[in-house]
C-alpha cells in the first residue's frame, strides 16, 4: 500500500521551454571557454553571439521581440521600427521565400504589411548553410580552394584569390609576376560577369524582362572566356596558394579583346534600354536609400557603400596582387538607391574593362607559379628524372602544403565588397580554423533598414540592387 | 428557328475562331519575344515549334487540378469561368469582315451585331474584374489576395479612361453599335488619308494604355506580378484551371487588339482587288493584319518595359489619363457642335 504514488501531490511545473536568452548565453560562453583559443584578442569576450542573435525566427509582437528590443539603443539608426500608429487588424505577415522568384537564392523574408506598404521587414538566412568554414578546418591548404571557390558562387575567383593570398602570408613567399597579372585579369573579368549578372536580374526583378537575357548574353563571353582557361564556367579552383594552376589558353589576346568590345557594346545597349526609360526612372529613384553612416554601422562594403557615396574600394586602399600598377577611377554615388547602385555597377564594369586591357597590354613573361619545391608540385618530367621531385610530389598530394603556426588576414574587393579570408594555422598541412569575411551577409543585415514603409514593389528592387548571394551569406 | 440556329452558328463560330487565333497568338508572343531577347523560342513540337501551345494545353488539361483546404470552393471554381466566359463574350460584337451576300441575303460578319456593342464591351469588361477578384479572394491565401485587391483598384481605375477614351468616338459616329462605326470610317478624308478614328489620337493612345491595364499586360501586369506577389491571384490555381485562366488572358489580348483596329484603324477598310468571288476576302485579311500589328504591338512593350509601381500606376491612371480624355471629350464636342450647327455667331 505504500508503494502507492500520492497523487495528490501538485504535480511540479515543467521548466519552461523556450528562448530564454540569457540561460542559452552562459552556456555558450562557458563551452567556449573551454577551448584553448576563442577570437585571438577578445578574453574580455565581446557581446558576438547577442549581437548576431535573430530572437525567435518568426515576427513576434512588437513588445516581446528580443531582437527588436537588442536593436533598440545601438548605434544603428533603427529603420526596423515603424513609428506609423498601426491598427492591428489591417496588417498582415507574409513570407517571401525561401522560395520565391525574386529572393536570389533561399533568402527568406518576413515581411509585415499594410495593404501594399512593407512596415516590418526581418531577413532569415541559413538555408544554405553549409559549413563550408568548419569544412576547411579538414581539407588541407591545396585542397581549401576547391571549397572556397564554391561560396560566393558569383565570384570565384575573388574567394580563391583571397584564399591564397592568406595562405601565401602564412607561408611567407611571393608568386611571380606573371601569376600576380593573371590573377588580376581573371578577377577582374569576373567582377565584369557579375556585375552583368547583376544587373540583368536587377533588370527582371523590376519587370524589364528583356535585360535579363542581355546581361547573360554578354555574361555568357567571359564565362567562355573562363572555361577555357580553367575548364569550368563556375568554381574553377584555378587560383591557387603559389600562383595559378596552369597559363593562358592560346590566342587569349584575341579572346580578351573580343570580350572587352562585346561588353562595351553590350553595355552600351543596357544603357540605351534602361538610362531614361520613365517607368525605370520611376522604380529606383529615391528606393532603397542607404544613408553613409548606415552603410558603415552595418559594415558594408562593395559597390553598395560606394553607392552611398563612401569612397572606399580596397583595390586602392589596402592593394593587392600589384593591382596598384594598373590605373583606373572607383566610381561613387551620392544618393545611395537604387539608380546610383545600377549606374555604380555599369561604370564599374567600364572601369576593370580598363584594368583587363592594361593586362592585356602589360603582362610580362615567366613562370606562372612559384617555385617553390615545398608549394608548387614539380613539372611531371621532373618525376621521372629526379628522387627529390618524385619525393616532392608525393608528400604535396598525400599530405599537403606544411604551414607554419600563426594568423593571418588578407581581404580582396569582390564584386559585392570586401571578401576577407582569417586563417589560423597551428602548423600542419590543414588550418585550425577559418573565418570568411562575406560581403553579402552584412548587405542582408541591412534590408529592414533599407525597406520599411516602403511599397513592395520597392521591396524587391531594393533586394535585387544589393545583389546578395546566399551561398556567400550562409555559407 | 432559322434564327437561333443563325445564332447557334455565330456562337461557335466566334469560340473556334478565337480558340485557333489563342493558340497562335501564344506561339506568336513566345516567338517574337525570344527573337527579341536574342532566344530560339519554342521548335521542337512541330514546324518551328507551333504545336507548342496545344502541347502545353493538353498537358495542363491532364493535370490535376489541385484544391488548397481553405478556399471557398464555389468562387473558386467559378473564377477561370467566369475570366472565360467574358473574353469569350465581348468577341462576339466584333464585325471581322465587310459583309457578305450569299443566295441574295446578306450577312454581316459579326457575331451579334448589337445597337449597343460599346457599351456591351465595357460592361463585359468590367465583369472580368469580378473573375480575379473572386479567384484572388477565394484562394485563401495572402499572394492571391494582395493580387485581387490590386487588380481590383487597377482595373476599375482604368476602366473609366476607357470608356471615356470611347466617347469621342461615340460622338463622332452617332452610334454605340461597333458594325457603324466601322463603316463610318470607310472611304478617304481629303481624297488621299483613310478617314480612320486616329484622327481622335489622344483617345486612340488612351485607349490604348487603358487596354494594357485591362488586360494586365506589362508594364501594367501588377496584378500577376511574378517578381513581387508570386502569381498573384492565379498562383494557387493549377492543371486546367490555370489554363482557363491563361487563356482568358490571352483572348483578352486578342480581343483589345480586334477592338482597337475595329474602333480607330477602321476595321475592315482598305483597299479591295480581284473578282468578285475573291474581293469578299480582303475585308477580313485588312482586319486581321491590322490587329496582328497591334498584337505584335503589345507583345514588343511587354519585351521592353519595366514593370510600374503600384502608386504610379493608380496616379497616372487617375491625375493623367482621365483628365486628358475629359478636356478631349469636350473639345471634340466643341468641333462636332461646329461642324454640324456652325459657328455660334453665324
Amino acid at each position: 500500500m505504500t508503494d502507492t504514488p500520492d497523487t495528490t501531490a501538485p504535480v511540479e511545473d515543467p521548466a519552461p521551454i523556450g528562448p530564454d536568452a540569457s540561460v542559452a548565453f552562459s552556456v555558450e560562453d562557458e563551452r567556449r571557454k573551454q577551448h584553448e583559443i576563442w577570437v585571438s584578442g577578445t578574453e574580455e569576450r565581446m557581446p558576438f553571439a547577442s549581437a548576431t542573435n535573430e530572437g525567435a525566427q518568426e515576427l513576434l509582437p512588437r513588445d516581446q521581440d528580443p531582437a527588436l528590443a537588442l536593436q533598440t539603443g545601438t548605434a544603428v539608426e533603427d529603420d526596423f521600427i515603424s513609428f506609423v500608429p498601426a491598427i492591428d487588424e489591417e496588417r498582415q505577415i507574409i513570407n517571401m521565400g525561401p522560395q520565391h522568384p525574386s529572393t536570389h537564392g533561399v533568402l527568406r523574408l518576413q515581411v509585415e504589411l499594410e495593404g501594399e506598404t512593407v512596415r516590418r521587414v526581418k531577413p532569415i538566412i541559413g538555408y544554405l548553410h553549409t559549413g563550408m568554414e568548419k569544412t576547411a578546418e579538414t581539407l588541407t591548404y591545396a585542397q581549401g580552394s576547391t571549397n572556397v571557390t564554391r561560396m560566393d558562387y558569383l565570384s570565384p575567383f575573388h574567394n580563391e584569390l583571397a584564399y591564397s593570398l592568406t595562405v601565401e602570408q602564412l607561408l611567407g613567399i611571393d608568386v611571380p609576376a606573371r601569376a600576380d597579372a593573371i590573377r588580376i585579369l581573371m578577377t577582374e573579368l569576373n567582377r565584369v560577369s557579375s556585375h552583368l549578372l547583376s544587373t540583368a536580374t536587377m533588370g527582371m526583378d523590376i519587370g524589364a524582362l528583356s535585360m535579363m537575357i542581355y546581361g547573360w548574353r554578354e555574361r555568357e563571353l567571359c564565362l567562355d572566356f573562363f572555361e577555357k582557361t580553367t575548364g569550368l564556367r563556375m568554381n574553377h579552383n584555378y587560383i591557387r596558394p603559389g600562383g595559378v594552376a596552369a597559363e593562358l589558353p592560346d590566342g587569349w589576346e584575341d579572346d580578351i579583346v573580343s570580350i572587352i568590345e562585346g561588353v562595351n557594346a553590350g553595355v552600351d545597349e543596357y544603357e540605351e534600354l534602361l538610362n531614361e526609360n520613365p517607368i525605370f526612372l520611376d522604380r529606383t529613384i529615391g528606393v532603397g536609400v542607404l544613408t553613409p553612416e548606415e552603410v558603415k554601422q552595418y559594415g558594408i562594403t562593395g559597390p553598395v557603400a560606394r553607392a552611398s557615396g563612401i569612397d572606399w574600394d580596397l583595390r586602392k586602399a589596402m592593394p593587392y596582387s600589384g593591382i596598384e600598377k594598373y590605373e583606373f577611377d572607383v566610381p561613387t554615388g551620392l544618393h545611395g538607391d537604387v539608380n546610383d547602385r545600377y549606374h555604380l555597377r555599369i561604370k564599374e564594369i567600364r572601369e576593370s574593362l580598363k584594368i583587363v586591357h592594361q593586362v592585356l597590354e602589360s603582362i610580362p613573361a615567366g613562370d606562372y607559379r612559384n617555385p617553390d619545391p615545398k608549394v608548387t608540385p614539380p613539372p611531371r618530367k621532373r618525376i621521372d628524372e629526379s628522387m627529390e621531385a618524385l619525393i616532392h610530389h608525393f608528400k604535396l598530394f598525400t599530405s599537403g602544403i606544411e604551414v607554419p603556426p600563426g594568423t593571418a588576414y588578407q581581404s580582396v574587393e569582390g564584386p559585392r565588397g570586401e571578401i576577407g579570408c582569417y586563417l589560423v594555422s597551428k602548423g600542419g598541412t590543414k588550418p585550425w580554423r577559418m573565418h570568411w569575411r562575406a560581403p553579402s551577409f552584412a548587405v542582408v543585415q541591412s534590408l529592414p533598414a533599407m525597406m520599411s514603409d516602403s511599397l513592395i514593389a520597392d521591396l524587391i528592387s531594393a533586394l535585387a540592387s544589393t545583389d546578395p548571394v546566399l551561398g556567400d551569406v550562409d555559407r | 428557328m432559322s434564327i437561333f440556329i443563325e445564332a447557334a452558328i455565330r456562337a461557335v463560330f466566334v469560340f473556334g475562331f478565337l480558340l485557333v487565333t489563342v493558340i497562335l497568338l501564344v506561339w506568336v508572343e513566345r516567338k517574337f519575344v525570344s527573337d527579341l531577347q536574342n532566344r530560339v523560342g519554342p521548335d521542337r513540337a512541330g514546324p518551328w515549334g507551333i504545336l507548342q501551345t496545344l502541347a502545353d494545353g493538353m498537358k495542363s488539361f491532364f493535370k490535376e487540378s489541385i484544391r488548397p483546404t481553405n478556399v471557398e470552393v464555389a468562387l473558386f471554381v467559378a473564377a477561370p469561368i467566369i475570366a472565360l466566359m467574358t473574353a469569350l463574350l465581348i468577341f462576339m460584337v466584333v464585325p471581322i469582315g465587310a459583309p457578305v451576300e450569299i443566295n441574295g441575303t446578306e450577312y454581316a460578319l459579326v457575331g451579334a451585331d448589337l445597337n449597343v456593342g460599346l457599351l456591351y464591351v465595357l460592361a463585359l469588361s468590367s465583369m472580368a474584374v469580378y473573375a480575379i477578384v473572386f479567384a484572388g479572394w477565394a484562394s485563401g491565401s495572402k499572394y492571391p489576395l494582395l493580387g485581387s485587391v490590386r487588380a481590383s483598384a487597377q482595373m476599375i481605375s482604368y476602366e473609366a479612361a476607357m470608356g471615356l477614351s470611347l466617347v469621342p468616338v461615340v460622338l463622332f459616329a452617332g452610334s454605340t453599335s461597333i458594325t457603324t462605326i466601322v463603316e463610318q470610317q470607310q472611304g478617304t478624308f481629303l481624297g488621299v488619308f483613310p478617314a480612320w478614328n486616329i484622327v481622335l489620337l489622344p483617345s486612340f493612345v488612351i485607349f490604348l494604355i487603358s487596354g494594357f491595364a485591362e488586360t494586365n499586360r506589362a508594364p501594367f501586369d501588377l496584378v500577376e506580378a511574378e517578381q513581387e506577389i508570386v502569381g498573384g491571384y492565379h498562383t494557387e490555381y493549377s492543371g486546367f484551371q490555370f489554363a482557363l485562366f491563361f487563356l482568358a488572358e490571352y483572348i483578352a489580348v486578342f480581343n483589345i487588339s480586334a477592338l482597337t483596329a475595329v474602333l480607330f484603324l477602321g476595321g475592315w477598310s482598305g483597299p479591295v482587288f480581284g473578282p468578285a468571288w475573291i474581293a469578299w476576302v480582303w475585308p477580313i485579311g485588312w482586319f486581321l493584319l491590322k490587329t496582328w500589328a497591334i498584337v505584335l504591338f503589345f507583345v514588343w512593350v511587354r519585351a521592353s518595359l519595366p514593370r510600374m509601381r503600384y502608386d504610379h500606376l493608380m496616379s497616372f491612371g487617375w491625375k493623367k489619363l482621365i483628365p486628358v480624355s475629359l478636356a478631349w471629350i469636350i473639345l471634340v464636342a466643341i468641333a462636332i457642335g461646329i461642324r454640324d450647327f456652325g459657328l455660334p455667331w453665324s
